[in-house]
């Protein structure tokens, strides 16, 4: 039987124990009757022979062993006792701690599937993305045509796969709904190593172009818009106007990490003929791989550079899609962790500090907590108390203290994480499968219990430790010493030192120099903290003082989109309905300008496209940039200056021999540094039967992937003179007045053209410049909080280590009031004496904050990772704060009454 | 009543393993088997007997299962388990080579000690 059986048993055994003494009680009574006594007499000679029946049993009880836990059960019952008689110490250290637990619970939680746990595919270290390295080595998306040829030339993967963002809107007979899919090419699912759970996967032979429309939903999709039917399989539902065939459905657990909001998946269906002129050619795909079992990222690496410098003549390659800088191969966990992952490391080091921070006032709290409960602990051992049931006692109140905040730290690590989830850029990978993560719970519980035990015990340690026999004849030396010379100047004959040595119980000094060390080390750590989120704070203050290169103000945006192609016969249908959906919101009150881009800065889409220039020397020169399809209203809308030339104006929108094309002043630099580059000739999409386009005007760079990337090469023109018809198109507006509140409207006058067109994506530009910088503000907004909880810390901490050592010292201060000193005297000594420990936490907290801010690098814009602004604002305001809460104790000290104290003695 | 002596630190247990070696017992009857046997020397207080019992048990020495006596009451039989028995075993050994030992010690004659 286990102590813990026992434990639990513990009533039984009492049963039973209790009915074994009254059968030996019963059984000698009868002997005695046997042998002639009167009944009565042989029960009562029988209990004289059994003694004391409870001591017996109590004597049994140890026996059994189970007596430690009793005692144990005691214990918590006095800790529970004692813990509430101090409710201010049990609030502020539970809270304390609850906070540091739960903080970091909510942190780790959070990264954990992000960056440690494997992704939910099986084998997933064996998918790879791979991108088509830009001109400077830049991720850009891959070109139908470059993926043509990998998959006929690659043998390093299983299988490889392209896919692109798609919305298609479902009608028929319930309301219309439009959705988040991906269209991919047929092998996309069996890249990533995932089957349909219901009917089947793609099948390679429907990717070409006008093949069957077939589509595979998601789980919930399929749930929730067609009932879980399990005979949708075969099935044909209307998308964009088109009649597509079900033939899948994804299993529940199905995880789609390149696409989280994806729940619906057609093919891509390109023309496997790769016409030069298509959007085959675009660079607007994005590629994962399955690497072939046992093949490693740099094996795989290494082929697809051997096959991109290697060109052969049945894969011809237009210049702007050459390979000429390779390809880009990356596991698919680096991938998705890429943008993050600097942020998510900064975090992780924040609440460790935050953490550290914890475990250091709570173990000052512990201490002067001990220095209060000596008398109590010494009294105890007086009359007897072992050393080890006053351990065992003081271990049951820190657990009681560590269950306490445990409790409370699940309410924080909860809410933390439902926070962080809510906070999150929109680029965390991951984000749904975040969820409290009880190991690291654990972990955190853990370690703060143990130091909550190791604290703990140092009263009972002092009650067993030297006597004080000590003080009281150093006491005594004192006092004769202030007898004989009662004046200032004994102050200055006892030497620096004696008083707190000699003053009081000798172990004082030792414990007085470990709770300043605490003090040095929350200054320490806190000025860690503070330092790192001043960096941050002064990078997105410079971040958003970058020009992104239009005006956000007033400018409310969103996305138009033809979802019923078989109503658009041709191009000139798209031209026709797009021009009249931006007459129609021209018309809306309130609107300044109007115009349509294919793309929009900031919006998290970009797409680049090749082409090359009269003066080229190289006809294989690849150069790729941003591709604006635009109506000429666009520029005065987003407020882009002209440089030199002229703007796109109306007349370009008509077919004409030479397109008119605008380029920005990077591009113009870069290609024309000494020459005028209106009247330059240059060619798009590559097709040498095409005239030359004409270079027009240059207008002013803008920001297109983000803020703090540099500026890379755009080109403009109109959208009725582009290859294609682009579908969706931006719209943006400059409104009078504020731009959120005419969305309802420019969305009816559009919809009063044709209601079946869906209008999505509506959001102001000035939402989307603060979402460009979503990830830094993220890391600074938990940097600030922490920092906040690190300076609330320390500074309870500083006034907490303080007034104690002032309790602590009550006598000294007294002493040294009845040899002269004055109150100015006394406050000098104690705020001295504060700011001498803030001082050395600063100088140890600068060298750590320049450590650790190397780490912050690559978050950090626009200003030094030794910005000497912020330190000094931290050092300064770390300073300050710890001169406030020193000041209480050292004006409490300053009243201290020398007669009172010196009598107390 | 004969005067009882003390039993040595130690002895009870041995005692008490003997006793139940026998076959399975309850408390009440090992002590009036101790003491039957003894001759009324060895006489065990309820105060040293049960707990000396519980303990036996708690080392895996002894077992106990409620079974019925022969006038129908349920009482708690000890019996020897298999770690019990070795035990007795080791310590009737060594028990009798102290015994012999203190016995040719104290059978010294007065001059032989020289």
């Amino acid at each position: 039987m286990s102590w813990l059986h026992r434990l639990l048993r513990r009533d039984k055994m009492e049963q039973h124990l209790d009915k074994e003494l009254r059968f030996h009680l019963d059984q000698h009574a009868s002997d005695l009757i046997a042998r002639g006594h009167d009944p009565a007499e042989a029960r009562r000679l029988a209990r004289i022979t059994i003694g004391g029946p409870e001591q017996v049993k109590e004597q049994c009880r140890d026996a059994r062993g189970t007596r430690w836990l009793e005692d144990l059960w005691q214990d918590f019952h006095y800790a529970a006792r004692t813990l509430r008689q101090r409710p201010g110490f049990t609030a502020v250290s539970v809270l304390t701690l609850a906070l540091g637990i739960g903080a970091s619970t909510a942190i780790f939680s959070a990264v954990n599937p992000i960056l440690f746990q494997p992704l939910p595919y099986p084998q997933a270290s064996r998918i790879q993305m791979i991108w088509y390295a830009g001109k400077d080595g830049a991720r850009a998306g891959q070109a139908f045509g470059n993926f043509r040829e990998l998959v006929a030339r690659s043998r390093s993967f299983d299988a490889l796969a392209v896919m692109k963002p798609w919305q298609p809107t479902l009608t028929g007979a319930a309301e219309p709904e439009r959705f988040e899919g991906q269209r991919v090419s047929a092998n996309y699912f069996h890249a990533l190593g995932v089957t349909p759970a219901l009917g089947r996967d793609f099948d390679a032979a429907d990717d070409r172009l006008s093949g069957p429309d077939v589509v595979v939903l998601s789980d919930s999709l399929w749930r929730r818009r067609f009932g879980g039917d399990p005979s949708i399989v075969g099935r044909q539902i209307t998308l964009n106007d088109r009649l597509f065939t079900v033939v899948g459905v994804m299993p529940r657990g199905f995880e789609n990490v390149l696409a989280p909001a994806a729940e619906i998946w057609a093919l891509l269906q390109y023309d496997q003929s790769l016409p030069v002129q298509s959007a085959a050619w675009g660079h607007h795909l994005r590629m994962v791989g399955r690497l072939q079992a046992g093949m490693g990222t740099d094996q795989a690496r290494q082929e697809l550079d051997r096959i991109a410098r290697t060109p052969l003549p049945e894969f011809p390659r237009p210049p702007w899609s050459s390979m000429k800088q390779g390809l880009i191969v990356d596991s698919l966990r680096d991938d998705l962790t890429r943008a993050v992952k600097p942020a998510l490391l900064a975090v992780i080091g924040a609440v460790i500090l935050v953490l550290a921070i914890a475990c250091v006032n709570v173990t000052n709290l512990l201490l002067a907590r001990g220095a209060q409960r000596r008398g109590e602990f010494a009294m105890r051992a007086a009359l007897g108390a072992g050393r080890m049931r006053m351990i065992r006692q003081l271990l049951a109140e820190s657990l009681l203290l560590a269950l306490l905040s445990g409790a409370v730290a699940m309410f924080v690590a909860q809410s933390g994480v439902q926070a962080l989830v809510a906070l999150s850029p929109a680029e965390l990978p991951r984000a749904k499968a975040i969820g409290v993560d009880s190991s690291v719970f654990a972990f955190a519980l853990g370690i703060t219990t143990l130091i909550g035990l190791l604290v703990g015990l140092i009263p009972a340690l002092y009650a067993s430790g030297p006597t004080r026999q000590g003080g009281f004849v150093a006491h005594a030396l004192v006092r004769a010493v202030s007898a004989i010379v009662p004046t200032r100047r004994a102050r200055i004959l006892l030497p620096p030192g004696f008083l707190t040595a000699q003053g009081g119980n000798r172990v004082i000094g030792g414990h007085q120099l470990a709770r300043r060390a605490l003090v040095v080390a929350e200054v320490a750590l806190a000025l860690v903290l503070l330092v790192s989120a001043g960096l941050l704070l002064r990078s997105l203050d410079r971040l958003f003082a970058i020009a992104p290169g239009f005006d956000a103000a007033h400018v409310l945006t969103m996305q138009v989109q033809v979802s019923t192609p078989r109503r658009f016969p041709d191009d000139d249908a798209y031209h026709r309905y797009f021009a009249q959906a931006l007459e129609a919101a021209r018309q809306v009150p309130g609107v300044a300008s109007a115009a349509f881009t294919s793309q929009l800065p900031l919006s998290g889409d970009f797409e680049t496209f090749g082409g090359n220039f009269e003066n080229d020397n190289d006809p294989g020169d690849n150069h790729a940039a941003f591709r604006y399809a635009v109506t000429p209203d666009y520029f005065q809308t987003m407020s882009i200056p002209l440089r030199r030339g002229r703007l796109l104006d109306s007349r370009d929108m008509l077919p004409g021999p030479a397109r008119p094309v605008l380029i920005n002043e990077a591009f113009a630099r870069q290609k024309f540094p000494r020459q005028d580059p209106i009247g330059q000739r240059l060619r798009f999409g590559g097709s040498d039967n095409r005239p030359w386009d004409v270079i027009v005007g240059v207008v002013g760079d803008v920001k297109q992937a983000s803020l703090a990337v540099t500026q890379s090469n755009a080109f403009y023109v109109t959208t009725a003179q582009w290859l294609w018809a682009d579908n969706p198109l931006w719209l943006v507006v400059r409104t009078r007045g504020d731009a959120a509140s005419l969305a309802p409207a420019i969305r009816s006058a559009i919809w009063s053209i044709d209601k079946d067109q869906p209008i999505v994506r509506v959001n102001t530009m000035e939402n989307l410049l603060t979402a460009s910088a979503a990830e830094r503000r993220f890391a600074m907004i938990i940097f600030e909080a922490f920092a906040l909880v690190a300076l609330l810390l320390a500074a309870t901490g500083i006034y907490g280590v303080l007034s104690g050592s002032v309790t602590e010292r009550t006598r000294e201060i007294g002493l040294r009031a009845a040899l002269g000193a004055t109150r100015g005297d006394i406050v000098g000594l104690v705020i001295r004496q504060a700011m001498t420990l803030t001082g050395l936490g600063i100088t140890i907290g600068l060298a750590g904050a320049v450590a650790a801010s190397g780490a912050l690098v690559t978050l950090l814009f626009g200003v030094s990772r030794l910005d000497p602004l912020t330190y000094l604002g931290v050092v300064a305001l770390l300073a300050g704060v710890s001169a406030i809460a020193c000041w209480v104790p050292a004006w409490r000290a300053a009243r201290v009454d020398p007669s009172i104290t010196l009598r107390a003695e | 009543m004969t005067p009882k002596s003390d039993l040595p630190q130690g002895t009870l247990d041995l005692l008490i393993l003997k006793v139940v070696a026998l076959g399975p017992v309850h408390g009440y009857a090992i002590q009036q088997r101790l003491q039957q046997v003894s001759h009324d020397v060895v006489q065990v207080q309820q105060g040293s007997l049960y707990p000396a019992l519980h303990r036996l048990e708690n080392r895996g020495l002894l077992a106990a299962d409620w079974e019925e006596t022969e006038t129908g009451r349920e009482a708690k039989f000890y019996r020897l388990t298999r770690k019990g028995k070795a035990q007795l075993e080791a310590e009737t050994a060594s028990w009798e080579r102290l015994a012999t030992a203190v016995g040719l010690i104290l059978k010294l004659s007065e001059g032989g000690a020289k």
